[in-house]
Order: structure tokens, then sequence, then C-alpha cells
């Protein structure tokens, strides 16, 4: 089994109205079946109303399946008594800096976690101390958050989650309010976990590109997953994609186009240098 | 028609220890049926200048002309320049609180003078133009998908006939089929109702698709303001300035140095396709002129 792992898992939202009606479910997951390999950098896309982020708020029990299940490093979320133990073992990052940071200092903000934990004062500040170094934010951990940038501020909620020494990190659309630098440090930081510490990612985005380092995607249509595979295996799909109202990074667009155009191109092209090889035969 | 800043600057929380300034001696003119974008940074003072369009902000110093006349001398009417500069601000759903999608659309009209009923006509225009359906009208604004929200609250903005549209950043969050919809909407308003239109984004990519004209702010400056061919060549300084090109640009620069000839100031796919199978033929007829 998997760190992550669901059995035909389905949520339903409630609907009220005003008039006192008996609520009318809307089902936002159906169905859904992943096993998550331990140490794995997972993308997960999907358009807006997919049911992305419901699937992700399981993850770490922010959400219980309405029917089905899901283990997270073998512990079932609906067992109350290891509620606590799972949110400790999967940190999740939302869209808005802003709406998750509390702390009026950084390293006070990123020792809030460790500290809610129970863990010693000492232990806390050396986890503040190694979370603010492996998400390069140490040179600003006397500031205040509210003068950092949208890239920073991002991997101060990172560096948060990390103190609570997770064995994964759910990020939600992390890029998706941030400038291109700030996405790439955002992007770079994430990478570097997943490669260095072995902390499974999973990432949802609309940014094709960011897709690219991750081992393996998933697609989600209606609350189902449609499609999984590598990026390569994914992106190849371009048609496919655009029914799903995705899109694919425009290197593999540009390819598609040259292919269409006459040329032999392999489908799936990922990025520029593959492109060249395929364009500037070394001679 | 035209919208002109004269040597504007600002700073926020003036004569205290938290003075910032966050625009420095902006001069710019903004002319009539212009679609333009504006880059820069977080905290690179975009946001900042948009405020000043429509008199949201007063600058500390200079002077702000729209149509000739100075927006901020006792008697000027800014209440119809803010009719005339509409902003949609970034989040634009959380600007929408009415009951229904059309009643959220009619608040600017009937606060404009109009009636209900002609404000309903404005509104009803309106959410057609940005491509929401008339089912949608009497739903309650909330219960809306992300771009459906986004949509009722730039319509709820263009309702009020301005003549100059200011987005900032209006697709964060959304899917890219989404994306494009809302951005082809508005460069569709913008070629049909000559509506001048400035688009903050953080995508270089929908820059370079969309607009004509290209502002980069650093620090409180403009640092260019060209055409986004012309600017996106600085791409290794856009990069100093927490910005980048579009990743066609850097395609483009590794087919360059791996030998292809093509040219590395395009900004869009269309025109990569393009220069690089004129590149190919270019090598092909050559090739052939070697074997002779």
């Amino acid at each position: 089994m998997g760190i992550i792992k669901t059995l035909q898992l389905c949520y339903d939202y409630l609907r009220y109205d005003d008039e006192g009606n008996d609520p009318v479910p809307s089902r936002a997951v159906d169905q859904v079946d992943l096993d998550i390999e331990a140490g794995s950098f997972i993308a997960i896309l999907g358009h807006n109303g997919s049911g992305k982020s419901t699937l992700a708020k399981h993850i770490n029990a922010l959400l219980m399946p309405t029917e089905g299940t899901i283990w997270i490093d073998g512990k079932d979320t609906k067992e109350e008594p290891e509620l606590w133990k799972i949110r400790k073992k999967a940190g999740m990052v939302f869209q808005n800096p802003d709406n998750q940071i509390i702390g009026t200092v950084v390293e006070e903000d990123v020792g809030f976690g460790p500290e809610n934990m129970g863990v010693s004062t000492e232990n806390i500040w050396r986890r503040v101390e190694e979370s603010l170094k492996k998400t390069g934010m140490t040179a600003y951990r006397k500031h205040s958050p509210n003068r950092l940038s949208g890239g920073q501020k991002q991997r101060v909620a990172i560096a948060g989650v990390l103190a609570m020494h997770p064995k994964c990190i759910v990020l939600d659309e992390p890029t998706a309010m941030l400038d291109p630098v700030g996405r790439r440090e955002v992007l770079d930081a994430v990478t570097e976990l997943n490669q260095k510490e072995g902390i499974t990612v999973i990432l949802i985005t609309h940014y094709m590109e960011e897709v690219i380092r991750a081992d393996h995607v998933y697609v989600m249509d209606k609350g189902h997953i449609v499609m999984e595979g590598t990026p390569r295996e994914i992106f190849s799909q371009v048609d496919q994609l655009k029914n799903y109202r995705l899109d694919v990074p425009q290197v593999t667009i540009l390819a598609h186009e040259l292919k269409k155009a006459g040329l032999e191109i392999p489908d799936g092209i990922l990025t520029a240098e593959e492109l060249a090889g395929e364009l500037c035969p070394s001679n | 028609m035209s919208l002109e800043l004269k040597q504007v600057s600002y700073s926020y929380s003036v004569g205290t220890s938290y003075e910032v300034q966050a625009l420095k001696n902006i001069s710019l003119t903004i002319n009539e049926g212009e679609f333009i974008g504006v880059i820069g940074h977080t905290g690179s003072g975009k946001s900042t200048l948009i405020q000043h369009l429509n008199a949201l902000i007063r600058p500390t110093e200079g002077t702000i002309l729209y149509k000739g006349e100075d927006i901020w001398t006792e008697n000027y009417d800014r209440r119809s320049l803010r009719h005339e500069v509409g902003l949609v601000f970034q989040y634009p759903e959380h600007q929408l609180f009415e009951s229904d999608v059309l009643s959220d659309v009619c608040f600017g009209p009937i606060n404009q003078g109009l009636t209900r009923e002609e404000a309903e006509k404005q509104a009803k225009k309106a959410l057609a133009q940005t491509g929401v359906a008339e089912e949608v009208f009497s739903q309650s604004p909330f219960s809306l998908s992300g771009g459906q929200k986004k949509r009722v609250a730039i319509a709820g903005v263009l309702a009020m006939n301005p003549k100059i549209l200011i987005l900032d950043e209006p697709t964060a969050g959304l899917d890219p089929k989404g994306r494009d919809d809302i951005l082809d909407q508005i460069a569709l308003l913008h070629k049909e109702r000559g509506i001048t239109i400035i688009l903050v984004s953080h995508s270089m990519e929908d820059i370079a698709k969309y607009v004509g004209r290209l502002i980069v702010m650093n620090h409180g400056s403009v640092v260019y303001d060209d055409t986004p061919r012309e600017v996106f060549r600085h791409y290794k300084e856009l990069e100093g300035m927490g910005l980048s090109a579009p990743q066609i640009t850097y395609i483009m620069h590794t087919l360059h140095e791996k030998g292809l000839p093509v040219d590395t100031s395009v900004t869009t796919v269309e025109e990569a396709k393009e220069s690089i199978l004129k590149a190919l033929a270019l090598r092909k007829k050559t090739d052939r002129g070697d074997g002779l």
C-alpha cells in the first residue's frame, strides 16, 4: 500500500435552500481509486469544479469521504483517534498566502505548527531553523510576513508545514497568485523537498509547465479520474486535454503544431531541448 | 479621450516612519482604443498605478489629465470619471454582493441614475458580452463557479459603459479554458466596442497573445513601454525584475543556440511555428546548395 490510498472514494456536498427543504447532495468526487507511492511527486490537473480540491482536502482529513475509504500512511481517516496523527503526516498549502500566515514574525509563524503539537521549546526552534533553511528563507526569519513578496510568503507557508515533519505535502494551486519568479521559487523549493527529503508532493495546478516535474499526473473531470500517466503520456494527448478544458505547455503545443504542418516530431515533447534535438540534428 | 499621467509620484504613509514611495515620477499617455498590458513583480507598483487612473488614489506629486482636464482640480467631476474608467479588481468575485446576478450587474447603472428598466437593458447587454447565459440571471452570484463569478463581476463594470476598462489579474486561479474564454471575450470588447483595455497580468504568455503595448513596472518606475516583442527582447533584464519572457521566447533562444536560424523575438506559438518552418526550409535549400 502506498502512502496515500483511496478505494472508491466519493464525496457529496450538501446544498441547502432557503425554504428549509431537505438538502440536495451534489457529488464532487466520484469513485476515485488512487495509490500513491511514498516519495513520489504527483500532479493533479482538472478544470475549476472538477473535484481536485475536494479530493485534496481528504488527504489531511479536512473532509471525510461520504462513501469509500482513504488511508494515509496506512491509517483510515475515519478512525477518529488517528485524526491528529494523520494531519501531522499530511500538510496543506493553499492558494492565497495571506490567508494562511498568522504570525507577526516569520519564525513565529513557522513555529506555530510544532508548538501546537506540543513539541518542546528547544525542539521547536530546531525545527524552525531547519524548515527555514530548507525553503531558503533563513535570511528573513526576523521579518514581518506582511512585507514579503508572494513567493516568499508561500515559502514561509511551506516552511510552516515542514516544521510539523510531514511525510507528504499537498499544495492546492500554490502559485496562482504569484509573479513568474515567485512561481519558480516555490516550485524549486517543493522539488528540492521531494528530491532531498523524500517528502511526497501532491501539486494541484493550472499551470501546465509546472507539471513537467511530476513523476505521475492525474487528470480529473466531474469528480472522476479520467487520465493518468507520466507527464509525457498525458501531454501527448493534446486534443483530449483540451476537451477537459486543460492545456499543454507551450513547447508541447508548438511541437504538435509543427507535426501537423508535416514535420516528423514525436508527441509529448516537454522541453525546449527535446524540441531542439528533433529539429537540429547534431552534425 | 486620452488619459495622461505627468510626472506622477505617490508615497504611502507620508510623514510617518513607514513612508514608502510606491510610484516614482511616472509620465505616460493612454490613448483611445489601445490594448495595454502591465507587468511587474509583486510590490512593483502596478496596483497603485492603476488606482490612480480612476482617481481612487490622489498622486502625492504630479498631475493626471483626462481628456485634457486635470482630474484633481476642486470642481472636477470624479464621479463620472469613475464611470468612464472602470476598474475590475483582482478577485472580482469578491465585489459581488446582490441576491441575484442581474441585480448585481444593475447596481452600477442604477447608481449612475438610470431607471431599473434601463439598467436591466444595459446589464443584459453586458452579461451577453461577457458570455453569461440567460438562465443564470436569476441565480445567486455566490452559487456560480469561479469563472462565472468573474464574468458577472466584469459585466458589472461593463454595464456602466466605460470608455476604459482596467482589469487587475482577471484570470488568477482559472483553468486554462476559463482563462482563454475570459481573455477572448475581453479582446472582443476591445475590437467591437473600441474600449481601451488595460490588463495587469502575471502570465507572460497571455500578455504576448493579447496586448499591443506593454508597460513594465519595477520599484515604482516604468522601465519599459513598447510592443511585447520589443520588451521581451530584454528577457534577461526582466528576469532580474522578478519577471520572465513567454515560454516560447526561451524555446526560440534554445533552438537558435543549437544552430537553427529562427527569429528569437517571436512571442506567440503561431509566430514561432512560422519562423521554425521558414528556418527549416532555408536550411534545406542551403544543404542542397552545399551538395552542388
